[in-house]
């Protein structure tokens, strides 16, 4: 489990970030928590020459709250999110994923940026980021640019982001109402088999609008327009998630792997939809 | 190799300074370079948690982490947690409550629960279960590792009380 060696790099400011990326082009990578990229570069999945390491760019540290709006730094790490009281209350939703993540340890480690980033259809904050329909921040050589998580994945480990970009931040608008996110997966610390991020607004008894992203179910994460405007003016009743379950069921596309068979994970993708749907409904 | 690199690494008090390939992981810092022999190499694969030491506050997984990433770190492993005339209150408790059988996850296992109790000083049994998610044990069952971090916490509070 030795990796190719590489050079190591721990630039101090973004500027040295981006000029490395550029002098070393597609030899060089950066590295966050490395809890993706470490494993990758042990099994020689990955050969990174030029390895830079984000951990002393202050700037892309910490969360920032006004009012609703909600801006994660990319080096914000889920153990970070988990200890943060105000996040807690203003986005519970980030909470409840980040401890559906890995082990205390992977979440010690494990950044907000890496995961949205790494491009994994595996990783949980894509879709939960599909889901409350945030916006990640790059810089490149050529200044700053945004991209709606819901445009961001292309197919697996392909993303919006260009080769000589860094992901600085995440940032959304956090809704009110009721949220879930509900993860199947084989033993804690496991990807997921199937998760869900739901969040529902609710006025006059009924469901005003419904935001429904699906992970690891597909080769990108799924947001299912049509399975959350299937609960739209329902009350959420059996009939509505029935609904809601089928629709997202056209728009997922899973393969077979370990975790089973593709039957299997339409069956386990509908019953973790139901669950989330109705814990994100009691709570609105 | 052209690309080795000075590092400083403290651990369990000590400053250390040496040459090393950026890409050489920390558990074989710790085992190999520095004889610190106390967290193990259970899986290589960041799954099982027996490499678990504390850095710069954090549990981290030592076969998770290139030498170069820990540069200027501050690492504690089982050793500078307790040693055998002065052993640990987990230490002590593991013992007790037969916390252990083979021994191999102990020093991961103990390391771990010791910064559990730092972020949990009254931790209930399911949240030592979720706190310790990422150590694997192959004998125990785990019953007496619960057992032993939940006395090991009574104890250091009802100490902790004493001396109030
Ligand atoms: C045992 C284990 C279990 C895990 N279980 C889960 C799980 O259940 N769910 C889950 O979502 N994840 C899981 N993970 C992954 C973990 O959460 C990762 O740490 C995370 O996905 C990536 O974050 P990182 O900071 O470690 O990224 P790194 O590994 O450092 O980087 C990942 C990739 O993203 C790129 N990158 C990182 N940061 C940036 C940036 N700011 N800008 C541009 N590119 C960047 C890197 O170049 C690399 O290609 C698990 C990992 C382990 C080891
Ligand atoms: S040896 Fe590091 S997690 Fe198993
Ligand atoms: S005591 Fe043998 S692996 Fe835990």
């Amino acid at each position: 489990m030795i990796p190719a060696p590489f050079d190591y790099h721990r630039p101090s400011d973004l500027k040295g970030v981006l000029a490395l990326l550029q002098e070393h082009g597609d030899e060089a990578r950066v590295i966050a928590g490395g809890h993706s990229l470490i494993p990758m570069m042990k099994l020689r999945m990955a050969e990174v020459p030029h390895l830079i390491d984000l951990q002393s760019i202050d700037s892309l540290k910490g969360i920032s709250i006004a009012g609703t709006k909600v801006t994660i730094g990319a080096l914000v790490t889920q153990h970070d999110i988990i200890d943060h009281p105000e996040l807690g209350r203003v986005a519970p939703i980030l909470k409840e994923t980040s401890l559906q993540i890995a082990d205390p340890q992977v979440r010690y480690m494990g950044t907000v940026g890496g995961n949205v980033a790494n491009g994994d259809p595996g990783n949980d904050m894509p879709g939960l980021m599909q889901c409350l329909d945030a916006t990640i921040h790059l810089i490149g050589p050529n200044g700053t640019r945004e991209v709606a998580a819901r445009d961001y994945y292309e197919a697996a480990y392909m993303t919006a982001r260009d080769d000589g970009e860094v992901l600085t931040a995440i940032s959304f608008d956090a809704p009110a109402g009721g949220y879930a996110y509900e993860k199947q997966k084989r033993k804690i610390g496991d990807y997921a088999t199937a998760a869900a991020a739901v969040t529902i607004q609710k006025a006059g008894g009924k469901v005003a609008s419904a935001s429904i992203a699906m992970t690891n179910l597909s080769d990108t994460p799924v947001w299912s327009e049509a399975a959350g405007a299937a609960l739209e003016g329902t009350t959420c009743d059996a009939a509505a998630i029935k609904a809601a379950v089928a629709a997202m069921l056209d728009d997922i596309d899973p393969t077979e792997d370990n975790r089973g068979p593709v039957a299997f994970k339409r069956h386990v993708a509908g019953i973790i939809l139901t669950r989330a749907i109705t814990r994100a409904w009691d709570r609105a | 190799m052209s690309n080795k690199m000075h590092i400083n690494l403290t651990v369990n008090g000590e400053a250390h300074e040496f040459l090393a390939e950026p890409r050489e992981l920390l558990i074989y810092t710790l085992r190999e370079r520095l004889n610190i022999t106390g967290p193990h190499i259970g899986c290589e694969t960041s799954h099982c948690g027996a490499c678990t030491v504390t850095l710069n506050g954090k549990s981290v997984k030592a076969c998770t982490m290139f030498i170069a990433q820990a540069n200027g770190a501050d690492v504690t492993t089982i050793e500078g947690i307790g040693s055998p005339d002065n052993l640990h209150v987990l230490q002590k408790s593991f013992r007790e409550h037969h916390g252990l059988q083979c021994g191999y996850c102990t020093p991961g296992m103990i390391t771990r629960a010791s910064k559990l109790l730092e972020e949990n000083p009254n931790p209930t049994e399911e949240e030592v279960r979720f706190g310790m998610a990422g150590n694997m044990c192959r004998c125990t069952g785990y019953q007496n590792i619960v057992k032993s971090i939940l006395a090991a916490a009574s104890e250091m509070n009802a100490a902790k009380e004493a001396a109030e």
